[in-house]
């Protein structure tokens, strides 16, 4: 039995790369840039623009959801949505969308100094 | 916790995120049976995606954070967790605190009551008190012509009205009893706010001389006396013979007490004193008035009033008013004026020994904290800010203080009572402490001050850890700036409790030498009380009278136990005074009244020198031949003597009495008594006093309508209960009719002229030590735990061969060195403090010498007997075992 759940977790989890730690606000800001969505909306956003690559786990998309909106770089309101079901919709706000400035350039710059380490030297 | 979730919107919160959760389920749902899933297919599948439901919402509960109260809830719990889990330690807190605050409640309850509460009458701003004042006195007293000319002339007072105090004796309503009475003016008790139980008051023109006689009584008496009946209004009361119709019952709540007057078992109108004197407008009598001023009337315009007002009275009677004038002041001032100085007084030292207490809580929250140095530093390094962990050390300190505020409540409502009954029955208002609103709410906020200003310094100190030497050091100390805080504390706590010792130091020395004045009389074994002759004698020719006393004098004298009897009128020595007007012989008669000489009047029987223990001096003393037969004479005082004679020998010279019946040759010079208290006889104006012949006294005073008693003073030897019921029983045989009424001795008389001090005393006393006590435990605990932290450092020492001297001494120096400090400022604060109790004291400076160097050095000796025991622990440690403790 508890083998069987292993191994059901290990092939769930084969094709997909786990989220940085850090990177998940980068990744929510910049969803919500293209305008305001839910949390299942945005988790579903981030899957599709990865290739079904990164998939945001709902244990971290919440809580980090309802950091950024005490951060007040999101704020929240219920609306409803194109299926018609009350939803909790998230949008950017203008420190937000500063911070996403913050958080891209960071993001470059690691990503930059990750790509010069791994370079192969010549 | 409910209702704090409510309060900062938790519960909404969660709600919004169990829907935030199941949109997402839906939505999730929705979408895969769009592409074709089967309903129930789909929403297994969205819930299997989302994953443990409850967990996703706990780590998202967890990114919220904590709300103030939230982490106040949470400081809380962990506040009482500590409490509870260093049992012996917040006890000892506790009660300390609970001491401190519970002291400051009883006396702010008293402060709060005496003075700061209004007077419990109606717009009690409007009242006043009035006086009539004469050339050289301020505050003396109306006569019945000039206050109803005040009445009518007045612009300024909605309501005026005066009252004097008596005695009646009441016969036919079982045994005969005095009762207590006030004369009062038609409006008295109107313009005081008075609702009749019963019946009616007084109303306009029933206090003329001569109206019919009616009497309102007290509830108290109506209810022992009447059994509270229904209709009481329209019965008889038989008061000193004559009879007297009820029109009313005065409430018991009204218990107003202020000059002369005491709320009584009897009021009847002023017309009803067959006093002959009453209608003569030069004649006092006693009579104080209160006045109600007109709505928005200040003061200073009713004395500008009053001003005009005796000005032409002065013009329309220049003998009797010349010279004469209103005093006017708020009522309230007059109440509690007196005794404003003495409560502040008490109030400060019992905020010194709060301090105290304060500072001994966070000197034990600071030798407790060595131990939690390490348990911050944790906390600190797993990410607590400063402010945090700062603000849950004040909680606790502040849960510890609360806990001592709710104990020191309960000891304060329990303790005020107890200091009720032993305060001196001359606190005015005291029937009205109690706790109210007011004071609860000042226990509260002394109790979060407390809390704040004990736990601020240690919280401030433990919460700069620093954090790789606390954590290296394995809890070991934590650097000499703690032991620079325990040293201030230790410091301020000695400067604190010497002030108090000081102020104590300097009641008692005030009090011993008011003991040690000589009053002029000998007070031990002196019994005083008054006789009511029976109201309704069959023969009242003064002649009969004089009999019937004389009669009352031998019986009293025969007594068992009496060695000495004097009946006595008019003055008694700091009791009650009366005073005689004269001019020498030889003199031209004065024009006036206002230009004779008065003298302080006693009218004795010749027995009375041998009651009182007073000396002669020269001549002779009053005998029992000066008589109503004999010619006039006086014995006076050595005061009257120098005053009035110089160096010439007085006896043998004549003086006019004026209204004791002219001539009276002067027989003999006494010793001076101190008829106005043993400490302020000295500064009074009007010290002469004159002995008269009781059986002299002119046939107009012996009427029995004029007075219903006399005064009696007797030695006695054995126990003074004892004679004083010999005396009673006696007094009784001869009639049934005949009351016996005031008894206590002059040793009691002395100390209630006392009482205000000896209070001051008692209370400053009982604060003292408990500063001392405290301190000491202070100075105690603060030397131990420098020895124990220590032990490595002396053990070392004494290893390398530091005698038993040496270290004792090592110990001692530092304890001292903190007394030193403290005595030293202690000193300093004292000198400025204790010249706002000057007032009190007698016989001694505010900045005495020898009290300030006697207190200092009495708390340098206990603080080194607090310093000496951890001293010698110190002695005995062993430096093997000190060593191998590292």
């Amino acid at each position: 039995m508890g083998e069987k759940t292993v191994g059901e977790k290990r092939e769930r989890y084969q094709n997909r790369i786990e989220i940085l730690q850090g990177t998940l606000d980068l990744l929510i800001l910049q969803t919500l840039q293209w305008g305001p969505q839910h949390g299942y909306g945005i988790s579903v956003a981030i899957r599709n623009r990865s290739g079904e690559l990164l998939q945001v786990d709902t244990g971290s998309l919440y809580p980090a959801l309802h950091r950024l909106e005490k951060q007040k770089w999101i704020k929240a309101e219920w609306r409803i949505s194109e299926n018609k079901q009350r939803a909790k919709f998230y949008q950017l706000t203008a420190a937000g969308k500063k911070q996403l400035t913050r958080e891209r350039s960071k993001w470059s710059q690691l990503s930059d100094a990750i790509a010069g380490v791994l370079q192969p030297e010549e | 916790m409910r209702w704090m979730d409510g309060l900062f919107g938790k519960r909404k919160r969660e709600k919004e995120l169990e829907e935030e959760v199941r949109s997402h389920l839906k939505l999730s749902a929705q979408e895969r049976v769009e592409r074709g899933v089967d309903e129930g297919e789909a929403t297994s599948a969205a819930r299997r995606e989302f994953g443990n439901v409850e967990l996703v919402k706990e780590t998202t509960r967890d990114a919220w954070g904590w709300g103030f109260l939230d982490r106040l809830a949470q400081d809380l719990r962990f506040g009482l967790r500590m409490i509870v889990k260093s049992p012996g330690f917040a006890a000892v807190a506790i009660l300390t605190l609970a001491l401190g605050i519970g002291a400051n409640t009883v006396l702010f309850s008293v402060v709060n009551a005496v003075l700061l509460n209004p007077l419990p009458y109606p717009d009690p701003d409007q009242l006043v008190t009035l006086a009539e004042s004469k050339p050289n006195f301020d505050s003396g007293s109306i006569s019945f012509p000039n206050f109803r000319d005040w009445r009518k002339d007045n612009r300024t007072f909605s309501m005026m009205g005066i009252s004097r105090s008596y005695s009646y004796s009441l016969t036919g309503r079982g045994e005969a009893e005095q009762v207590d009475a006030e004369f009062v003016s038609s409006d008295y008790l109107t313009l005081l706010g008075v609702k009749p139980v019963i019946g009616r008051l007084f109303e306009e023109g029933e206090d003329e001389i001569g109206a019919s006689p009616i009497v309102l009584i007290g509830e108290g008496f109506w209810n022992r006396k009447f059994g509270a009946a229904r209709d009481i209004s329209g019965q008889g009361l038989t008061l000193d013979g004559r009879t007297f119709t009820i029109v009313g019952v005065v409430p018991a709540s009204f218990k107003l007490q202020v000059g002369s007057f005491r709320a009584s078992d009897v009021y009847a109108p002023i017309g009803q004193w067959t006093n002959p004197l009453l209608p003569n407008r030069a004649a006092g009598l006693g009579f104080h008035g209160v006045g109600r001023l007109r709505p928005s009337v200040t003061i200073q315009q009713a004395r500008a009033d009053m001003k005009r007002v005796t000005g032409a009275l002065t013009a329309a009677y220049p003998d009797a008013d010349t010279g004469i004038g209103a005093t006017l002041m708020p009522l309230k001032e007059q109440m509690v004026g007196h005794v404003r100085p003495l409560l502040l007084v008490l109030l400060a030292a019992v905020g010194f020994v709060l301090l105290i207490a304060c500072v001994n809580v966070a000197n034990l929250l600071m030798a407790r904290s060595t131990g939690r140095t390490r348990e911050f530093a944790v906390r600190a390094a797993l990410g607590a800010d400063r402010a945090r962990i700062v603000r849950q050390l004040l909680t606790e300190s502040t849960v510890l203080a609360l806990a001592g505020g709710g104990l020191g409540l309960f000891l304060a409502a329990s303790g005020t009572e107890v200091a009720l009954r032993n305060l001196p029955s001359a606190l005015p208002r005291a029937n009205e402490i109690g706790l109210d609103f007011r004071v609860l709410l000042f226990t509260m906020a002394v109790s979060l001050l407390c809390g704040i200003l004990f736990g601020l310094v240690p919280a401030l100190r433990i919460s700069r850890p620093n954090l790789q030497e606390t954590l290296k050091e394995g809890g070991r100390g934590s650097g000499g700036g703690k032991h620079r805080a325990q040293g201030v504390f230790v410091v301020a706590e000695m400067a604190l409790a010497l002030v108090l010792l000081i102020a104590a130091g300097l009641m008692i020395r005030s009090l011993s030498a008011l003991w040690s004045v000589n009053p002029g009389f000998d007070s031990h074994n002196v019994l005083s009380f008054g006789v009511a002759l029976a109201p309704s004698p069959k023969d009242t020719s003064p002649d009969a009278i004089r009999a019937k006393l004389r009669e009352v004098q031998s019986r009293l004298a025969s007594t068992p136990g009496v060695k000495a009897a004097s009946l006595s009128w008019g003055a008694l020595p700091l009791a009650g005074d009366d005073e005689d007007l004269f001019y020498l012989e030889g003199q031209p008669k004065p024009a006036s009244a206002n230009d004779m000489s008065w003298a302080i009047s006693y009218v004795v029987q010749e027995d009375y020198l041998k009651v009182m223990g007073i000396p002669l001096q020269r001549g002779r003393f009053l005998a029992a031949q000066d008589n109503e037969r004999s010619p006039h004479v006086i014995v006076i005082d050595d005061f009257f003597a120098r005053k009035f004679f110089g160096d010439q020998d007085p006896v043998g010279k004549r003086v006019i009495l004026d209204n004791k019946g002219g001539v009276a040759e002067i027989v003999g010079v006494v010793g001076h008594v101190k008829q106005w208290g043993l400490d302020s006889d000295d500064k009074q104006s009007l010290r002469a006093q004159l002995y008269f012949p009781f059986m002299q006294l002119p046939d107009a005073a012996m009427e029995p309508s004029s007075w219903s008693g006399t005064g009696v003073l007797v030695r006695f030897e054995g126990n003074a209960q004892a004679v004083a019921a010999a005396i009673r029983s006696g007094l009784r045989q001869m009639s049934g009719e005949q009351v016996m009424y005031g008894v206590q001795t002059m040793e009691d008389v002395i100390a209630e002229t006392l009482a205000t001090r000896r209070v001051s005393m008692i209370v400053l006393g009982v604060f003292a030590a408990l500063a001392l006590g405290l301190a000491s435990i202070g100075i105690y605990g603060v030397i131990s735990y420098l020895v124990g932290q220590r032990t490595h450092e002396i053990g070392v020492r004494i290893a390398l061969g530091a005698k038993q001297s040496d270290v004792i001494g090592l110990v001692l120096r530092e304890g001292m060195k903190m007394t030193a400090i403290g005595v030293v400022l202690g000193l300093i604060t004292a000198a400025g403090l204790t010249r706002l109790m000057a007032n009190l004291l007698f016989g001694v400076s505010a900045t005495d010498p020898l009290t300030f160097a006697g207190v200092a050095v009495v708390l340098t000796l206990v603080a080194t007997t607090a310093c000496y025991v951890p001293a010698r622990r110190a002695m005995r440690v062993d430096p093997i075992v000190a060593l191998r403790y590292e």
